[in-house]
């Protein structure tokens, strides 16, 4: 069943836009990663252009992340605070982002930019994870495995302005997610994406989160940075198509439900190897892509 | 399908009636079954047929352009084993849509020169770069960019069919796919006799959206602020909706 997107200018099946958003939503539950970076790239393979899909991703996470967070929050697994402290650092990050975007597409290559950020992020955090993950896992299974502390001090413990986050069970600066916050800013105005497969193991490593109310507090902020992406890129380049997005969002609510019980049902590291993986798979098919002979060596694109 | 079968029949209609009607005064007259192509929400593609009388034997030439747009065409280069946009060159107003059907084929009907004149066939088209005229190393990118057009269905790979019925009544079935580009667009009518154009007639068609698909684009364009923040209210509300089912599971 063929349907027509007003802002797309193309007819796709109904069925297959529900099915992605399903796939993507289920991830975004278990993970508490937005799917941005899975569902544009499957978007522009079907035949949405490039700028349609960024933009309507987007506004589908809105939407996702809002049914995730409700989720998330029936069982206390939303750090509200954490939440408005990494939001603050991320709208001055995304207001640096989006001059930094302008800046890098007068200069051309802008698709270069975002493609080698997204294979040296992704591989590294996938990688990381993986190694991390698995030690974890493994230490886990041994019998009689001693109980660990919460996590490690180190130098980030001493910087000023300490605040106390209860749901996290932290103590620690606010400069920290100020920072993560405002980094995550500038990668979403120039990547597209809401930022949570970045976000979500910054949390557990960087901050020392329990990985429980990661997922939550991830797409808590996920929602308000889509949002204003989605803005912005329907008042810049009108390219935010809502019937897509709907679509998508029917699919991918229920999948974020399904998922998001799923996701409290496995373990820590379980989780942290599952999406290590995943993060990898797509860093690695980034790399094919880039460094494969294209079968058009040829593009075209309309003149603005 | 019943509408197509209606339009069939209101032009067959038409023929006869063009046929009845003395021949002497126009040596050539052609018409399309519509003049608009609405695309709503169900739009998959759709088609239209032009019909039309001669004075007398001779061969139909018809071309169907759309709004002209510049288009840039990119090629990649290999740089440090990655594939990067190295070289481009800009096509000043490259037709969105082209199509072209002949009674006979082109070679057989006309010359090189009379095609070049009126731009019959993708490989006659005059595409000019925006800097200038066109030189030996832009053939290359003229050639992807036809070729790209071609895969994307909006340029035609093939001739297709004007169809005569006696010496003077023809008729021939445009088709456009689900991508069409909305805008003006212009069907020529070409008589040709002697290898050389006698006559010519240009019909327009217009390409829209119509219905609720028009009202969503034209809010997105004109109060695009609104629609942002409405588009984003949308997706909340929906998020919010969806998980109520689950609450007490």
């Amino acid at each position: 069943m063929e349907i027509y997107l007003p802002i797309a200018e193309v007819s796709l099946d109904v069925l297959v836009l529900l099915a992605l958003g399903g796939v993507v939503g289920f991830l975004s539950g278990v993970f508490g990663v937005g799917g941005g970076f899975l569902l544009t790239p499957f978007l522009i393979f079907i035949g949405v252009p490039p700028t349609v899909a960024v933009a309507s991703s987007a506004n589908q996470l809105v939407g996702a992340s809002v049914s995730g967070v409700l989720a998330h929050w029936r069982r206390g697994n939303v750090d509200f605070k954490m939440g408005g402290v990494l939001l603050a650092g991320g709208f001055v990050g995304s207001l640096l982002g989006v001059w930094l975007f302008s800046l890098l597409r007068r200069v051309g290559q802008i698709e270069l930019v975002i493609n080698l950020s997204y294979i040296l992020l992704l591989g590294t955090l996938g990688g990381l994870m993986l190694i991390e993950g698995t030690r974890a896992f493994l230490r886990g299974r041994k019998p009689g495995a001693g109980r660990r502390k919460l996590h490690q001090h180190n130098w980030v413990h001493g910087l000023p302005l300490k605040m106390r986050f209860r749901r996290s069970k932290l103590y620690i600066s606010a400069l920290l997610p100020l920072g993560l916050g405002f980094f995550i800013g500038i990668l979403s105005a120039i990547m597209g994406v809401g930022g949570g497969f970045v976000m979500v193991p910054a949390m557990i490593y960087t901050l020392g989160m329990p990985t429980a109310v990661v997922p939550g507090t991830s797409l808590f902020q996920i929602i308000f940075v889509a949002a204003t992406v989605t803005i912005l890129q329907a008042i810049n380049n009108r390219t935010v198509d809502l019937v897509l997005a709907l679509l998508l969002l029917v699919g991918g609510v229920i999948g974020a439900q399904i998922g998001s019980r799923m996701g409290s049902r496995l373990r820590g590291e379980q989780l942290r190897i599952m999406l290590a993986l995943l993060v990898l798979a797509v860093a690695i098919k980034l790399t094919f892509d880039m460094t494969a002979t294209p079968a058009h060596l040829y593009s075209t694109a309309f003149v603005q | 399908m019943r509408r197509a079968a209606a339009r069939a029949l209101s032009a067959l209609a038409l023929l006869a009636g063009l046929a009845a009607a003395p021949a002497a005064a126009e040596p050539l007259v052609a018409d399309l079954t519509s003049h608009l192509i609405g695309i709503t929400g169900s739009f998959t593609g759709d088609s239209v047929v032009l019909f039309g009388a001669t004075d007398g034997p001779g061969d139909v030439v018809v071309v169907v352009r759309g709004p002209e747009r510049d288009i840039v065409v990119r090629r990649k280069r290999q740089v440090a084993g990655i594939w990067v946009n190295a070289k481009e060159e800009t096509f000043a107003a490259v037709p969105s849509f082209y199509r072209i059907a002949s009674s006979r084929p082109l070679d057989a009907i006309t010359t090189p020169a009379v095609r070049a004149f009126h731009q019959l066939g993708v490989d006659d088209l005059r595409l000019v770069p925006t800097r200038g005229p066109l030189r030996p190393e832009d053939q290359p990118f003229r050639a992807a960019l036809i070729e790209e057009q071609q895969r994307d269905n909006l340029f035609g790979k093939t001739v297709g069919k004007v169809d005569f019925l006696g010496d003077r009544l023809f008729r021939t079935t445009i088709r456009f796919p689900s991508n069409v580009p909305t805008g003006a667009y212009l069907v020529q009518v070409f008589l040709i006799r002697d290898k050389s154009v006698v006559a010519g007639q240009t019909t327009p068609l217009a390409v829209s959206k119509i219905g609720l698909d028009a009202e969503v684009y034209d809010f997105a364009d004109r109060r695009s602020a609104a629609y942002g923040v409405i588009a984003v209210l949308t997706a909340m509300v929906a998020g919010w909706l969806a998980s109520l089912p689950f609450r007490h599971a």
